[in-house]
């Protein structure tokens, strides 16, 4: 199911054509409403009108999370505050909250997107969408709940927590698309099969998960447990919140919503934009908000973007599943290495599991590389032939993927230490010296 | 005539060696018979023991890769040429040998656990020229 057929299976070209129309527009509201970024478009010589074409978008300059906080809490408004209807806010775990807001026609483009998102994951009027994100100052909550009222369908806004009271409305009211983080609905499943109920208790079918990055283990494991179709949806408040990009049911990435949300993937070291298939940092352009228009905002998740076309029919850029954060990228031997890297080749082999430890060192002034793998019951056997095979084979497309050689340890299973999300698969010596 | 044999991969740690026969021993399981292969890197433990189902699961549910497949134990004479004469059967009948461990019994006996890349065949092979082969449940009781 498609929400905006027009828009979402649009023509590259006249996509392209709208997306420089928008840029042009935002380049002049910057300028004229927003000082830091008339400062820094003056300082590299750019006026209005100089820019034309999405093209361009390459020599404009950056906005970093820190940029949002020197100008806290609403330096980097492009608006009069009388035209704001809405702030959201980040937590702020290191120091000032990051804040975001929203006018009126910024909350009618976030319920759009989202009424996209949730028809994409097969959700419609007849749906009964039980919103089990934060409700506040997070923008997990209202951002689901406002596409879900778009659509028309029946919102229970629940919010998070509470989850006796969760399961209970859920099987009362007979929800039928559950919006939550992926690491609570595997909780939730958890607590259901505690009280002795099963997924056929439950009217249950899909279900839309975001805000943590999470392991397509996880995702058949909440398939199974919940019985539904798990999808990924991927969004942050900097940008609009959730609602950013979503996966349709072919699960073959997550289709950004590009006609407001221009995506360009660049190396987080030299800055440059990198062609389609390239890992590297994702970067993002607000063409259309008014309250909080962002340039090449720097989002620090890594992926890597395709235009092979969707069977789904729509036409939108889709970016991979994120994985990782450009923080945890490594140099070896002056390469840029992505743990996210690493872990695709091992998913793309079936005889390993994506369970994986890097370990970076630096003998004689040159770096190296060991990586610990687990060995699987189901793949090995009692030959001494296959193991070492199997051990070339990783060394192989590791070498072939990353340009780098590296050491190919077998370990034990369960040695490598289990987390949800922000695991520690990189041992970086170097640093220790 | 076909016996189960338990591979277990090992690390080259200390103590794993004896992890495995720590979980052997608190579940009375015997090992009848028992290998090592080693890398620089790692180990596989072939071991039989008197029972393998019970075995795996335990060893799995401590941790380890377990890999169960079958192999054969014969019974040759505990004399010179003795082995000799059941390997140039194989030769002559074109049956590789992936690997072979033996020990030696009572009664001038020795008794040779091996793995060919057609178990059914080296049977055949063996048990047409009289070559004494075991049962899995005799090899328990040796």
């Amino acid at each position: 199911m498609i929400w905006n057929e027009y828009i979402e299976c649009m023509e590259r070209d006249s996509l392209q054509k709208l997306q420089g129309e928008r840029l042009r527009k935002m380049i002049d509201r910057l300028y004229f409403n927003v000082p830091f970024y008339r400062k820094k478009l003056q300082e590299i010589g750019f006026s209005p009108g100089d820019v034309t074409s999405v093209e361009q978008l390459k020599d404009l300059p950056f906005t970093t999370k820190d940029d949002l906080r020197d100008n806290y809490p609403f330096g980097l408004f492009a608006v009069h505050q009388s035209e704001v209807v809405r702030v959201h806010a980040s937590s702020g775990t290191t120091g000032r909250p990051t804040v975001v807001g929203y006018t009126r026609k910024d909350i009618d483009t976030w319920s759009e997107v989202m009424a996209r998102t949730l028809t994409s994951a097969g959700a419609n009027r007849e749906d009964i969408v039980h919103v089990a994100y934060g409700y506040g100052l997070f923008t997990g909550g209202l951002g689901v709940h406002y596409g879900a009222e778009k659509i028309g369908a029946t919102v229970i806004p629940i919010s998070g927590g509470n989850t006796k009271r969760q399961i209970q409305l859920m099987k009362d009211f007979g929800s039928t698309i559950l919006a939550c983080t992926p690491s609570y609905s595997l909780f939730l499943a958890e607590a259901m099969l505690e009280e002795g109920l099963k997924p056929s208790d439950f009217k249950l079918r899909a279900g839309v998960f975001g805000a943590e990055p999470w392991t397509e283990e996880m995702r058949k494991e909440i398939e199974e447990k919940l019985g539904i179709l798990a999808i990924d949806i991927y969004g942050l408040s900097e940008v609009i919140g959730p609602g950013v990009a979503a996966e349709c049911p072919h699960k073959k990435g997550l289709h950004i919503y590009e006609d407001h949300f221009i995506p360009e993937i660049i190396d987080p070291v030299t800055l440059k934009v990198l062609p389609y298939g390239e890992i590297g940092e994702l970067v993002f352009t607000t063409v259309t908000k008014e309250a909080l228009p962002l340039l090449r905002y720097r989002t620090r998740d890594l992926t890597r973007l395709t235009l092979d076309k969707c069977e789904c029919g729509r036409t939108l850029v889709r970016m991979e599943k994120c994985l990782g954060r450009s923080d945890d990228m490594l140099i070896i031997r002056g390469v840029n290495v992505f743990p996210s890297q690493i872990e695709s080749v091992l998913l793309e082999m079936s005889e390993t599991k994506p369970h994986y430890l890097l370990i970076v060192d630096r003998v004689n002034n040159l770096d190296t590389l060991e990586i610990w793998v687990e060995v699987d019951d189901q793949f090995f056997s009692d030959e001494i032939k296959q193991l070492e095979n199997l051990r070339k084979k990783i060394q192989y497309n590791i070498e072939t993927t990353l340009g780098i050689g590296a050491i190919i340890k077998l370990v034990e299973p369960k040695t490598i230490e289990r987390s949800e999300g922000k695991a520690k698969r990189v041992i970086d010596k170097r640093k220790l010296k | 005539m076909i016996i189960k044999q338990l591979t277990v991969f090992l690390e080259n740690k200390k103590g794993r060696l004896t992890e495995v026969t720590k979980v052997l021993s608190n579940n009375k399981i015997n090992i009848s018979a028992l290998s090592i292969a080693d890398t620089a890197d790692f180990g596989l433990l072939r071991m039989i023991v008197d029972n393998p189902e019970k075995a795996e699961e335990q060893l799995k549910s401590s941790g380890f890769a377990v890999h169960v497949n079958e192999v054969i134990c014969m019974i040759v004479p505990d004399e010179p040429g003795g082995l000799y004469r059941a390997l140039e059967i194989l030769t002559n009948a074109d049956i590789g040998i992936e690997y072979l461990y033996a020990f030696s019994s009572e009664n001038k006996k020795a008794s040779v656990v091996i793995r060919t890349d057609e178990v059914q065949k080296t049977i055949d092979i063996l048990q047409e020229n009289q070559i004494q082969l075991i049962k899995a449940n005799q090899l328990y009781k040796l």
